[in-house]
């Protein structure tokens, strides 16, 4: 086969001088997949942020009700007006806050970093391309994505806010609500499934296509199986809820009933709907999504472990195969479990028998994965740097996140567990713990080859401690509460619910954990921003010794990333061969002469 | 540099770039009809009563539309053969043509939507309804040219021998017996909801493919003298992106006016 990475001149079309791009070009309007990439982690780093701002001034409402917000009480009312007056927080903010938490979190932060960012920069990368398939479309995915994230902000600001109906936004309490926030929100969402069809699109065609040569499908990273799984997902799972999307949005303006059953009373009176709608199918659209969605949020994370697991126990991953069939079988059946969100909807047992079998079988891959991962660490001699302790803590986290969706994945035990704080101390536990970890790991790793600098160690390692610490501080006690029966969304924190005091008195040690876990972050976002303009320079391009064919670009990798044609001779994780010279070996190095 | 296999077929993938990005597409868009369809499913079978409109569309119009989609879908094919044997000219009339069946597919639609907002049904305070076509509305009364009936399921199966027997006439309303008046739009009842936002849909998916054609057929089709394999690739995606298109088509028709 001809080398892919050759740059081929294409008579005329290149005859004018070749000029620098304008500032634009380079990093606004920029078609190459490396400043794309950045562009979505930048974006998705400040969502990050700002969706944890939401929550902690939830936190404070939880734990002390009805008292102004310290710090931001006075911000909030300045900005909000009414329903933050005299700083305190009105349950309807309470509301649009904790729909707007979820949103945000899920669709503006992780996916877009886990996915948009990760994917972007490193996937074209690793299989050793020059850039994506369809660059001009990359581009435009940001674009819809940084639309929609715009049109979710300018919600907050609207008379009446945010949207207000959950993260999950069911009907008919979603069209029930008279405000415009629900609107704003489908509108967002269109814009968001744009963007991620265009990236999924593009993520897959470039994989298939743009593969150099010799990176044949068992070659490739794992990261990039991950990554070509979770972007089927959004490919196929998105549309069902753009379509349902469409249909609340037709509720909403043109006054169908899609969703709206016959004789609903909104407030003690019946509505002008005309009826005949189901509230239930909105539930099997948003969760046919949303089910595959959260191995959306995990596949990236689990690739970005394996990367750096390998590279710092300096050992091949151990089950490369069984790890990527794991992986193509939880992608296959992840969009058959959907309706274990809803064993208490009244759909009956029968279906709820089914979709409790397949979440069992769910868990096999999952459990495949992370067991593959675990005994990759076994006789290694590990490197502990800051990635490596993120990544280390990833495995207990993400097994604790798991492991607690089983009472929730069986129907009778879900029976007691649905809709409290059990629930989100599971879902966290797989997300905050779990892939967020998986992407600040990321961060630390791929520092170095992004900006050519280096984090500082010491203060990865506070920041890794602070956050570990904190989070099981914030979530481990949302198990404790669920069981005792305190349920979710309520904007007292269950004050008026007759819970033992104690369980109460939890959602303090919570407040103050969110709190602690928000100065924890404090020491990575000053190393983050400083270490891109004053970080120690690296020496090398391959600064960890590491396999794969990002590390052997220039640093940072300039437009079309590689200097040299690239040809792979060999598997991703060939680490400690024996009789080899050193204890990595290159996926295009020549391989020596028998 | 430049980006390989834009034009020609990776050797062992046997596709380019864009044939794969758009059957990725295509895949992402099945779902998105997927979702329509498997919702219509549902919201007729949990019907109230099993009650849902029949023969409220005009089938004849209906049928008609269909031919033309799929007379539209052979001609881009044409096309995409001509620009392979290298014929520009004959390339020119059947992409033409294409563009003129699909532009005749939404006038076509666009009178039965019409028809759609000035059809009314009309409850008046005796409990009779009145079901027709707008003729005039003042102040004080309006005129409708249609049927009357004790009940609006009278209205529901219009192919049934009681519905055909109703006598059409001129009805002249005074406001003062009307008691509500409802258009066919789609808020009326959940079958109109899913016609309009499921036509609606598709007629946005023809508006997107006739703008794009349009431009290959216009200002884009100097590309062939530039890059011809380049725009014959071109064509062949616009084709395939057409037959999908046109195979939603084939499934709405039946669901919508024939079941």
């Amino acid at each position: 086969m001809q080398t892919a990475i050759q740059s081929m001149p294409h008579g005329a079309a290149h005859a004018e001088p070749h000029a620098e791009p304008g500032f634009l070009r380079q990093y606004v309007f920029s078609t190459d997949h490396k400043v794309v990439g950045i562009q979505y982690g930048l974006t998705a780093l400040i969502f990050l942020l700002f969706g944890f701002f939401l929550m902690l001034t939830m936190r404070w409402q939880i734990a002390h009700p009805g008292q102004p917000v310290p710090v931001v009480g006075p911000l909030l009312e300045a900005v909000l007006g009414q329903v933050a007056k005299g700083g305190m927080m009105s349950p309807d903010l309470y509301n649009s806050f904790g729909a707007m938490h979820g949103t945000i979190m899920v669709f503006l932060a992780i996916v877009p970093l886990a996915v948009g960012a990760f994917g972007n920069y490193l996937v074209p990368l690793q299989i050793g391309a020059i850039d994506m398939a369809f660059p001009r479309l990359n581009m435009t995915s940001y674009q819809f994505y940084f639309l929609g994230g715009i049109i979710m902000f300018a919600s907050f600001f609207i008379p009446g806010g945010a949207a207000q109906a959950g993260w999950t936004s069911y009907p008919p309490l979603a069209n029930a609500i008279p405000t415009d926030g629900q609107t704003f929100w489908l509108l967002g969402m269109v814009f968001l499934i744009t963007s991620s069809l265009l990236g999924s699109v593009n993520i897959i065609a470039t994989i298939i296509q743009l593969r150099a040569p010799g990176m044949t499908w068992m070659r490739l990273p794992f990261f990039v199986w991950a990554q070509f799984v979770a972007s089927f997902l959004l490919l196929l799972a998105f549309p069902p809820l753009e379509a349902a999307g469409v249909m609340q949005l037709m509720d909403k303006v043109a006054g169908t009933s899609f969703f709206l059953p016959t004789g609903l009373a909104v407030g003690g009176a019946v509505g002008q709907a005309s009826g005949g709608g189901s509230p239930l199918l909105w539930q099997h659209l948003f969760w046919f999504l949303a089910h595959p969605e959260v191995y959306v949020l995990i596949l990236p994370a689990l690739g970005i472990i394996a990367e750096i697991i390998a590279n710092n126990t300096r050992k091949p991953l151990w089950g490369y195969k069984t790890l990527v069939y794991a992986a193509l079988a939880l992608g296959f059946i992840s969009f058959i479990v959907w309706a274990h969100h809803m064993y208490l909807t009244g759909m009956g047992t029968t279906i709820a028998t089914f979709f409790q079998t397949t979440t069992m079988l769910i868990s096999v891959p999952s459990v495949i994965i992370l067991t593959c991962l675990l005994i990759s660490l076994w006789g290694g001699s590990i490197r502990f740097n800051t990635p490596m302790l993120f990544a280390s803590a990833f495995l207990p986290m993400f097994g604790i996140g798991g492991l607690t969706g089983l009472p929730l994945g069986f129907s009778y035990s879900d029976i007691h567990l649905h809709d409290t704080y059990y629930v989100i101390g599971h879902f966290h536990y797989v997300v905050a713990p779990g892939t967020i970890f998986a992407l600040f790991a990321g961060i630390y790793f791929w520092f170095p080859k992004v900006t050519g600098r280096v984090m500082n160690e010491f203060w990865g390692r506070v920041h890794f401690w602070g956050s570990l610490i904190f989070m099981n501080v914030v979530f481990m006690p949302m198990f404790v509460q669920g069981l005792s029966g305190m349920l979710r969304r309520m904007s007292d924190g269950g004050a008026t619910y007759a819970l033992r005091p104690d369980v109460h008195e939890l959602n303090r040690v919570i407040l103050w954990g969110a709190v602690c876990l928000a100065l924890a972050q404090i020491p990575f976002i000053i190393n983050f921003f400083y270490s891109i303009a004053r970080g120690p320079r690296v020496t090398s391009d391959n600064p960890w010794n590491a396999t794969t064919l990002e590390w052997q670009t220039p640093t940072p990798p300039g437009h079309g990333n590689f200097d040299k044609p690239i040809q792979v001779y060999r598997g991703p994780y060939e680490y400690s061969v024996p009789g080899a010279s050193k204890d990595f070996t290159p996926q295009n190095e020549l391989p020596a002469k028998a | 540099m430049e980006i390989p296999y834009t034009v020609k077929a990776r050797p062992d993938t046997g596709l380019y770039n864009a044939k794969v990005g758009l059957w990725l597409f295509l895949a992402s868009e099945v779902m998105l009809f997927g979702g329509l369809f498997s919702s219509y499913v549902l919201l007729r079978v949990g019907a109230p009563g099993g009650l849902w409109p029949r023969g409220w569309l005009n089938i004849p119009l209906g049928t008609l539309n269909t031919i033309l989609l799929i007379s539209s879908s052979i001609t881009i094919t044409f096309a995409w053969a001509a620009l392979k044997s290298n014929q520009f000219g004959r390339f020119k009339v059947f992409l033409g043509t294409t563009l003129l069946l699909a532009i005749t597919f939404l006038g076509i639609k666009s009178f039965e939507y019409r028809d759609k907002l000035s059809h009314y049904q009309v409850t008046l305070n005796s409990g009779q309804v009145v079901d027709g076509h707008l003729v005039e509305r003042t102040a004080d009364h309006l005129v409708l040219h249609g049927v009357e009936a004790d009940s609006p399921k009278a209205f529901l199966d219009r192919r049934s021998r009681e519905f055909r027997q109703l006598q059409h006439e001129e009805f002249k309303l005074a406001t003062a017996e009307v008691k509500k008046v409802e258009a066919y739009k789609p808020r009326m009842n959940t079958y109109l909801a899913l016609y309009w936002t499921m036509t609606g849909l598709h007629a946005l998916h023809l508006v997107g493919g006739i703008l794009v054609m349009g431009y290959f057929w216009g200002p884009g089709s100097r590309m062939w003298h530039t890059a011809p394999e380049h725009f014959t690739n071109r064509i062949e995606i616009a084709g395939l992106y057409w037959h999908f298109v046109d195979l939603v088509w084939v499934f709405l028709f039946p669901v919508l006016y024939l079941l």
